[in-house]
């Protein structure tokens, strides 16, 4: 995981050396003379090859140090850490929106297939999975902040101003929530442990949210984790709709400016956690299914699950 | 009853979709947009760039049937026109993704070992950052225009296409038939093409349907940031953004657009799904 992260920077770093764009030049203005951009080139070791760049990255990396900002002069961690609680904050809100919207859908229409009520849903959720969330975005604030009026069409001053940035991350995630939530339950309630459950007097309720959906919930991690960690990185539309300051937004301008110390920074930040999270979903399917923890003691079946985890990852991923 | 047994495997898979009334519909829009898209030279009624500064933010009339923007450009013409460059974004990214994708993933599914290892070391660089982060920091990187926006998705969609393909052909490798193949002595290139690939990939194939309408979700979202499509060009991601600052007073300028992409990509949607429906052997009969 750690390697891969490292991979994932040198990449970046020999695209970037590799492409038109030159901060010195964008730091300078296009009256600067030769001599100041290769004296500034200097400054910023521009002029010493990718892998000794590369090395010193890592280097400085192993002790903490993301290294300084070409444009703010400031240090690049500083930085993170003061705007991703933003981003994580209304990804976090919507997440849990998502959750508390899609899953019930899911379990609802799966336990009510092919009647109306389970066609609606479906085509609903499946209208909100190909919208783009950003033209969703817009058109709810033109509807409650430039119509109405009752919510700010931008910023975070108060607490209003985050309804419309997370209704409309949320919706998008709901509706492929509810999509994954109710085939996995169709999958699951046709199984003999729930005619076991009904036959022994089990009230439905019961049945389908302690039996079914127990069983049902490991897709459905798959996908609220990927996606949480997913849109860490991915908040950058919302973001710049609705000018949060989150870290997003960060990288975008460090993007268009060229600055590497920032945009490597972030990018190793934003991959970390995002591994970090795909990790910890992994581990989490050891505490909710025991026959995942199993497998890891019992060595002799790893060959079989280990192909088939492989499977359902590349599925979730495709 | 006694036909059935008669249909080969792709007839069957055609038959079943064809009972699939969502699929249908949304094959048959796949098909007008398409048609729309080539043929936008000669449906659209003026040209995406004509511009006619007597007629700005024009309502809706016989000779513009769904009015003009603000530098009096038809709206309707635009959106045809915009049908091709995102057509060709999620269809291009899609293309390049699945050359690569499935090269390397077929690849490394038939022959495992160390050129497994190493492929898929490679695929897991590509899959630990984010989809639209490693999407907008490859275009930003290569420079906005429509050509590197498509680039940096396909590179973004390289690894799960190879994953895919991979698992399924894990699963196809020690078949019989397989076997059988090395054999009579098959030359690698011609087991991989007609005997393994054919029976490994029916997962892939829906994830590329549903792919082309996630590309074009993605193109439209990074043409929105300014990282695609530039303008004059019309696509639609980049219609969005223009409108974006007047949709106060002229909101049409903003829901066209995003209509046309969620019709696209919903047809896509619904195409992948009946496909998947009807590709899976479970569910036969």
């Amino acid at each position: 995981m750690i390697p891969v992260v490292f991979g994932v920077i040198l990449v970046v770093m020999v695209l970037l050396d590799n492409t038109p764009g030159d901060p010195a030049r964008q730091l300078l203005g296009d009256n600067a003379e030769e001599w100041e951009i290769e004296e500034m080139h200097k400054q910023m070791e521009l002029d010493k090859p990718v892998l000794y760049r590369y090395g010193k990255f890592v280097w400085n990396l192993l002790h903490g140090d993301l290294g300084i900002s070409y444009f703010t002069k400031s240090p690049v961690w500083g930085n993170i850490v003061l705007r991703f609680p933003y981003t994580l904050l209304i990804v976090t809100l919507s997440m849990v929106l998502a959750m508390l919207i899609g899953i019930p859908i899911g379990v609802y229409a799966a336990t009510h297939q092919y009647n109306w009520k389970d066609n609606a849903s479906i085509f609903l959720s499946l209208f909100c999975v190909s919208m783009p969330n950003f033209w969703f975005a817009l058109i709810l604030v033109n509807i409650f902040a430039q119509k109405l009026r009752w919510l700010p069409p931008l910023g975070i001053d108060t607490w209003k101003s985050w309804i419309l940035p997370t209704v409309s991350l949320a919706i998008g995630y709901a509706a492929s929530l509810a999509r994954q939530t109710r085939s996995s339950m169709l999958e699951q309630i046709r199984q003999d442990y729930v005619v076991t459950a009904r036959a022994k007097g089990q009230t439905e309720r019961k049945v389908i949210y302690k039996h079914a959906l127990k069983n049902a919930l490991i897709p459905i991690i798959t996908i609220v984790g990927s996606t949480f960690g997913m849109s860490l990185g991915g908040a950058v539309i919302a973001e710049t709709i609705f000018s949060i300051p989150g870290l997003g937004s960060f990288t975008m301008s460090a993007l268009t400016s060229r600055d590497y110390p920032t945009i490597l920074g972030s990018v190793f930040y934003l991959a970390t956690l995002f591994s970090v999270i795909l990790l910890i979903v992994d581990i989490v399917y050891g505490l909710v299914d025991p026959r995942i923890r199993s497998q890891f003691i019992r060595s002799k079946r790893k060959q079989k699950s280990s192909g088939k985890s492989a499977l359902a990852s590349a599925d979730t991923e495709a | 009853m006694k036909k059935k047994k008669n249909r080969g495997h792709s007839a069957e898979v055609w038959y079943r979709l064809k009972k699939n009334k969502l699929a249908v519909v949304g094959m048959i829009v796949i098909i007008i947009v398409i048609l729309v898209a080539v043929l936008a030279p000669v449906l659209a009624p003026y040209s995406y760039d004509k511009q006619d500064l007597m007629h700005t933010f024009a309502k809706p009339s016989a000779e513009h049937l769904l009015g003009t923007d603000k530098f009096g450009r038809d709206n309707l013409s635009r959106l045809i026109y915009g049908a091709r460059s995102s057509l060709s974004m999620g269809l291009g990214a899609t293309v390049l993704s699945c050359i690569f994708g499935l090269t390397l993933g077929a690849i490394a599914g038939y022959f495992g070992g160390v050129v497994d290892n190493i492929i898929m070391r490679f695929c897991d660089l590509f899959s630990c950052v984010p989809y639209l982060l490693m999407c907008v920091v490859i275009s930003a990187i290569l420079g906005p225009s429509l050509m590197n926006a498509i680039i940096a998705m396909s590179l973004a969609h390289i690894p799960g296409s190879a994953r895919l393909l991979r698992a399924s052909i894990l699963s196809v490798r020690d078949m019989e038939y397989i076997e059988a193949a090395k054999a009579i002595d098959s030359p690698h290139a011609h087991t991989i093409l007609k005997h393994v690939i054919p029976n490994a990939i029916a997962p892939s194939i829906v994830s590329i349907t549903m792919g082309i309408g996630g590309c074009i979700l993605s193109g439209a979202t990074l043409s929105f940031v300014g990282l695609g499509a530039q303008p004059p060009l019309a696509e639609w991601g980049c219609m969005l953004s223009e409108g974006r600052s007047l949709m106060r007073d002229h909101m049409e300028l903003v829901l066209l657009p995003g209509i046309a992409i969620m019709i696209t990509v919903l047809a896509f949607n619904l195409f992948g799904d009946g496909l998947r429906d009807a590709l899976d052997p479970r569910l036969k009969n």
